[in-house]
């Protein structure tokens, strides 16, 4: 299946520790050393647990900065890691959790599903998204899984959003869904780690159906569904439906989706459009570009 | 006047309580788990109570312009069942440092079996290695002896009394408390524990210092608006407006921020929106969201 990224936990804490060294006063990093070293020489779980709630009494809550640097850092470390949205609590949470020693896989795993099953919001968040640096990555699947089902927006959106492992490791059944609920809920799509590469007929089905739903009921969609569409007939159907609209910003999408599309029939559909083609032959129309012109990304 | 009720169970309150106190000027409210009315049966339900506090309580609260925060510990009673208090307590180090824990509390005694004993050492004992505020439980029978008792533990495990509130006081047990340096709260329950008639008499006895008004408000025939009542009937009885705001506001505030975790900005720069969700739940049914954008339309002074 997709391609395994095992992260090495000491790099990532070495990143950790020194973005925040630059950030938090001396007081502070003394106490988040001082625990750390406890918990990564076998402390007692009640050391662990106090001080991974503890960490905004300590640490603050301000926004973590990063340089250029560091974000390429994180990546080599883990690729598709991107801390770039993360507090400073939230950094100080994951460096507790990766001081946890994690040879005895059981325990471990154990200990982490004590502070998933008693966290408050803040906390749920800092531990989705360190998912993808934690080791055993695989044994984390239904946790995450468990994560995409909560009813908190920012609980989602920690696992589904600039996080890698969902792409990483959800089977098709798991990462349809999530797509699915990112779109009913209102997240951006493009703030799925490579969602490209995990597109799949079922859920252009999927998709296409709901599209068809929200149509019946005149509502609209986000024109960044189409990104996932064009695998059959019908689907290209959908895609002529909206390429005729007079919503730019849908025909433009619905044109990606065609020039992407494996099938013949989608280049004939979009050769309709010559205005649209042009711009996509050209460059000038990109789903990267879609998404910062029309959708607002930073990226 | 602003007023703060820094003991008082909303869980057991209704969403129309939360209303009523914010129109008569109550700010924040405490929380200290407690139990439920009936005993627990299982850890379960002791980790579900607590993840409440901290999470839908604490929301529910913000929903009507009331900041919510808690203590978190094993109530007296329930230490009685050894099986089920050993497990209490490998829970508590997994909320007792949460974002909106005041303290570890309440503790103390109810019968005084040696069983509380037990396990209110261990919960000082958890304080002290928290660095964490502690309020304490005074029992309703043998009180005297009991309050007594609880103050002695405190110090043996090294508590310094302005980090303990000691609570549920009467005329019997304010004098020591004071002398001894605990904050001396008053719980003002309908026949049970404190009327506010009685209440202001003691403010004209002992003065303001370190003398904190709470309600308490549960499940029983209890008042809400305990703590603005008592304010109102100091004033009219001729107690100095600031001796008023001092144990009805000032005092809690002082006391709890010394958690780091309660402070009077939480409340002066917070706003409602009811259009956020908890879980999915709203705390509206069919109503039409309110959101404020500023404390200045919701404050009664
Ligand atoms: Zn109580």
């Amino acid at each position: 299946m997709n391609l395994r990224t095992n992260c090495d936990v000491t790099q990532a804490i070495q990143l950790l520790h020194n973005c925040l060294s630059r950030q938090i006063s001396r007081e502070a990093l003394n106490w988040l050393e001082e625990k750390t070293n406890y918990i990564s020489q076998g402390a007692a779980q009640r050391l662990f647990y106090t001080a991974f709630s503890a960490v905004p009494r300590y640490l603050g809550k301000q926004q973590l900065t990063l340089s250029t640097q560091d974000l390429r850092a994180a990546a080599a470390i883990r690729p598709g890691w991107n801390p770039q949205h993360w507090s400073v609590d939230q950094a100080g949470r994951t460096l507790i959790v990766l001081s946890l020693p994690h040879t005895d896989v059981e325990k471990y795993l154990w200990i982490l599903e004590q502070v998933f099953t008693t966290a408050d919001v803040r906390e749920l968040v800092a531990l989705y998204q360190s998912l993808p640096l934690l080791p055993h990555p695989e044994k984390h699947c239904a946790r995450a899984a468990e994560g995409v089902r909560s009813n908190m927006t920012s609980v989602f959106n920690a696992v589904a959003l600039r996080n890698p492992y969902p792409a990483d490791y959800f089977d098709d059944l798991a990462w349809n869904q999530m797509i699915l609920k990112a779109v009913f809920v209102g997240s951006p799509l493009y703030l799925i780690h490579d969602s490209d590469r995990r597109a799949n007929p079922e859920l252009a089905k999927m998709l296409v159906d709901y599209a068809r739903e929200r149509w019946a009921a005149k509502r609209s969609v986000t024109p960044e569904l189409w990104r996932f569409v064009g695998y059959s007939e019908g689907e290209l159907q959908a895609l002529a439906k909206v390429l005729q609209t007079n919503d730019i910003v849908q025909q433009e999408a619905a044109a990606l989706a065609c020039a992407h599309s494996p099938l013949p029939q989608a280049q004939k559909l979009l050769a309709c459009y010559p205005h649209l083609q042009a711009a996509i032959g050209r460059g000038d129309l990109t789903w990267s570009r879609f998404s910062r012109d029309r959708l607002g990304a930073d990226v | 006047m602003m007023f703060i009720d820094p003991h008082i169970h909303m869980i057991s309150r209704t969403t129309y309580d939360y209303m009523v106190m914010r129109e008569y000027g109550v700010v924040a409210v405490i929380e200290p788990s407690f139990w439920l009315g009936q005993p627990r049966t299982s850890a379960g339900s002791f980790k579900d109570y607590f993840s409440s506090l901290v999470g839908w309580e604490r929301f529910r609260a913000s929903q009507f312009g009331i900041q919510h925060y808690c203590t978190i510990g094993l109530n007296p009673k329930e230490a009685n069942n050894e099986a089920l208090a050993a497990q209490v307590m490998e829970l508590l180090p997994l909320y007792a440092c949460k974002e909106g824990v005041v303290a570890i509390g309440e503790i103390g005694y109810d019968d005084m079996t040696p069983a509380e004993d037990k396990y209110f050492c261990q919960q000082l004992e958890l304080a002290q290695e928290l660095d964490m505020l502690v309020l304490i439980h005074t029992p309703h029978r043998n009180k005297k002896t009991g309050a007594s008792r609880s103050m002695d533990r405190c110090i043996e495990y090294g508590l310094a009394p302005s980090r303990v509130i000691i609570d549920h006081n009467n005329e019997e047990t304010v004098e020591e408390v004071l002398a001894r340096g605990f904050w001396a709260a008053f719980t003002i329950y309908p026949h049970t524990k404190m009327g506010n008639a009685r209440m202001v008499e003691i403010v004209r006895q002992y003065g303001c210092d370190r003398i904190i008004v709470d309600s308490s408000a549960d499940w029983g025939v209890s008042d809400p608006l305990a703590v603005p009542k008592t304010a109102q009937l100091m004033l009219e009885r001729g107690i100095p407006e600031a001796q008023v705001r001092a144990v009805c506001y000032e005092n809690a505030l002082a006391a709890y921020s010394q958690s780091n975790q309660f402070s009077e900005s939480d409340w002066l720069t917070s706003t409602i929106d009811q259009r956020e969700l908890y879980y999915g739940n709203s705390v509206l049914r069919g109503q039409t969201p309110v959101v404020e954008t500023s404390r200045d339309q919701i404050l009664i002074e």
